[in-house]
């Protein structure tokens, strides 16, 4: 299921803005990649523009190439919503849809796609709420709000929701930001198990995290206030954290800069 | 801790004394402008109910039933065609307008570029704020002779539904009907239904938008999974608030309608009447009895927009019982 995504002097606008500037990296299938760096270095900028949320913002567009499995999902025949279909996205903020319930909420993409019957959807409910370890916790209140489960429940449900569809690629731009330790364990623990049947690229501010969770980090920065983040360099987590190329990136990790 | 000074203490209470005191006075006011609320509901429901006695006394003939308008003379009247004719108008209003409302709405948040959306913003808000007697006489002198086409076309085609039947030559008059009414109510309530659907629908998290795009919803799947749900009960809201506006409409139906006291279901023929349109028309000439009748009827308006209402708080309230039930 897992695909292969890789950018091509990747630069994201808003407007005239550049945000991200030039990036090539390559996300490799069954893998958890983590983008670190500080505020402002188009690191989320950079995760919505591989499944085409980036240019949801009025104004917004890129240059270059984004290729999963060696097609570019920007060429001009490419329907953006089939692209988000296959690359899903969790968000900061927990956002299950506040009018339904959990079980609509997770069939919600489901629906979208036309599946009707019900035997379908009950089980692609169960086998998703299973995979993001909520199952147990919800299974006796399917049919109550998703709004009324708390912060850790509601990020998990959205990650059922988003693997309801079976995409091949899972971003996630800072799933754990708005929650409590044991939430983010929980979640850490749900991307370890993900990762066996996605490609996983998570976006954090937790240097920790990204040690924990990742394969291979991406670290961005800025060269300046009000300039575009760029790449300095991707490697294997050990790496990056133990023994990174640029000096750059061993200031960040250290704490010296950023 | 306990070593506070004395003078810091002291300080720190008359502090609290006048800000409770702010407090109360403001609490007071509020309190007020609340009770001033039903004060003015009870006011008018007592006036309506005290001035309408003497006519009801007086009634000679059922005053539900009649379809007669002449209390000073023969003492026989009846709000029968007024409450058809006011109903039917309101309702045949909003079928017109709620559909275009809420694509203006939709059109000014979802689709337009933002300084078009904009500028649609202000110039429906301004719509909004159109006298209705301008309305009214729009309507008389420009609009009325412009329908005949359009009543013409509908009485052809569409005549075998009772709305539009009617003997042919009766549409084809410049005619003063329960459309022409319907049609002017229609375009009055437009620019609120939109204005309010549309700060609605402007209210719906960002985010939860980004969920639907994020699994792959088109722009329209988008708006059903994530903008209608939760911008419903305003939208009903905003769609009672004109229905309520329709119903009580005065001048600008007074100059469009009929003036007749017939029940009928031919809204394109010449005729039909409201409680508000007659109170216009007719309260000049009165005499007492008259008057009261009038009142009586502005009574009967009073109880459906209440009935309205409350029918309207109803669907909302019922729409939140089944999300907080769900959520117990």
């Amino acid at each position: 299921m897992a695909k292969r995504i890789e950018t091509v002097g990747l630069s994201c606008f808003y407007g005239k803005t550049k945000a991200v500037d030039d990036v090539s990296i390559a996300i490799e299938p069954k893998s958890v990649t983590a983008f670190i760096g500080p505020s402002g270095c188009g690191k989320s900028t950079f995760l919505r523009a591989l499944n085409r949320m980036h240019e949801v913002i009025p104004g917004a567009r890129i240059e270059g190439q984004v290729l999963l499995d060696d097609e570019d999902i920007y060429a001009p025949e490419i329907d953006a919503a089939a692209v988000r279909r296959t690359i899903g996205m969790v968000f900061q903020r927990p956002n299950p849809f506040p009018t339904m319930s959990i079980y609509d909420n997770v069939a919600a993409g489901l629906r979208l796609n036309g599946v009707r019957r019900r035997s379908d959807l009950d089980s692609a409910v169960e086998r998703s709420l299973r995979g993001a370890n909520l199952w147990e916790e919800v299974r006796s209140r399917l049919n109550k709000p998703g709004a009324g489960l708390s912060g850790g429940q509601q990020q998990r449900l959205c990650i059922a929701r988003a693997i309801a569809v079976e995409p091949q690629v899972l971003l996630m731009d800072e799933p754990c930001s708005s929650l409590d330790p044991i939430s983010t364990l929980a979640i850490e623990d749900l991307i370890f198990e993900l990762k066996d049947r996605y490609t996983i690229v998570i976006v954090t501010h937790n240097m920790q995290q990204a040690a924990r969770v990742s394969d291979i980090t991406a670290f961005f920065t800025l060269r300046g206030p009000g300039e575009p983040g760029y790449l300095v360099e991707s490697d294997t987590t050990q790496k990056i954290f133990t023994n990174p190329s640029e000096k750059r990136t061993e200031d960040y990790i250290t704490g010296r800069f950023g | 801790m306990t070593a506070v000074s004395p003078g810091v203490d002291a300080a720190l209470l008359r502090d609290v004394r006048s800000s409770r005191r702010g407090d109360r006075v403001f609490s007071g006011i509020t309190l007020a402008s609340g009770a001033l609320v039903f004060a003015l509901l009870a006011a008018i429901a007592v006036f309506l109910v005290v001035k309408a006695l003497p006519a009801l006394e007086h009634d000679k003939s059922s005053f539900w039933t009649t379809r007669i308008w002449d209390p000073d003379g023969t003492g026989k009247y009846g709000v029968a065609a007024l409450v058809y004719g006011t109903v039917l108008s309101a309702v045949l209003a909003l079928v017109m307008a709620v559909p275009v409302a809420l694509g203006v709405a939709l059109y000014t948040v979802e689709y337009a570029p933002r300084r078009i959306g904009t500028i649609l913003g202000y110039l429906t808000d301004l719509l909004a704020a159109v006298p209705s007697v301008v309305y009214g006489l729009w309507g008389l002198f420009f609009l009325l002779p412009h329908l005949v086409g359009l009543q013409e076309f509908l009485n052809r085609w569409l005549g075998w539904i009772p709305l539009f039947g009617g003997a042919n030559g009766d549409v084809n008059t410049f005619s003063k009907s329960v459309f022409a009414a319907s049609v002017i109510l229609a375009i009055m309530i437009l620019p609120i239904v939109a204005a309010i659907s549309r700060e609605v629908i402007r209210q719906v998290d960002p985010a939860q938008k980004e969920a639907a795009l994020a699994l792959g919803a088109t722009r329209w799947e988008m708006l059903r999974t994530a903008v209608f749900p939760p911008s419903r009960p305003g939208i009903v809201s905003a769609v009672m608030l004109g229905l309520g506006r329709a119903l009580g409409e005065t001048i600008a139906v007074a100059l469009v309608i009929g003036n007749t006291f017939a029940i009928s279901a031919h809204v394109l023929t010449p005729g039909g009447n409201t409680i508000a349109a007659n109170i216009a028309n007719r309260f000049g000439e009165a005499g007492n009895i008259g008057v009261s009748a009038l009142i009586a009827s502005g009574l009967v308006l009073f109880v459906i927009t209440l009935l309205v209402n409350l029918i309207a708080r109803f669907v909302i309230y019922r729409s939140g019982v089944q999300e907080r039930s769900a959520a117990v």
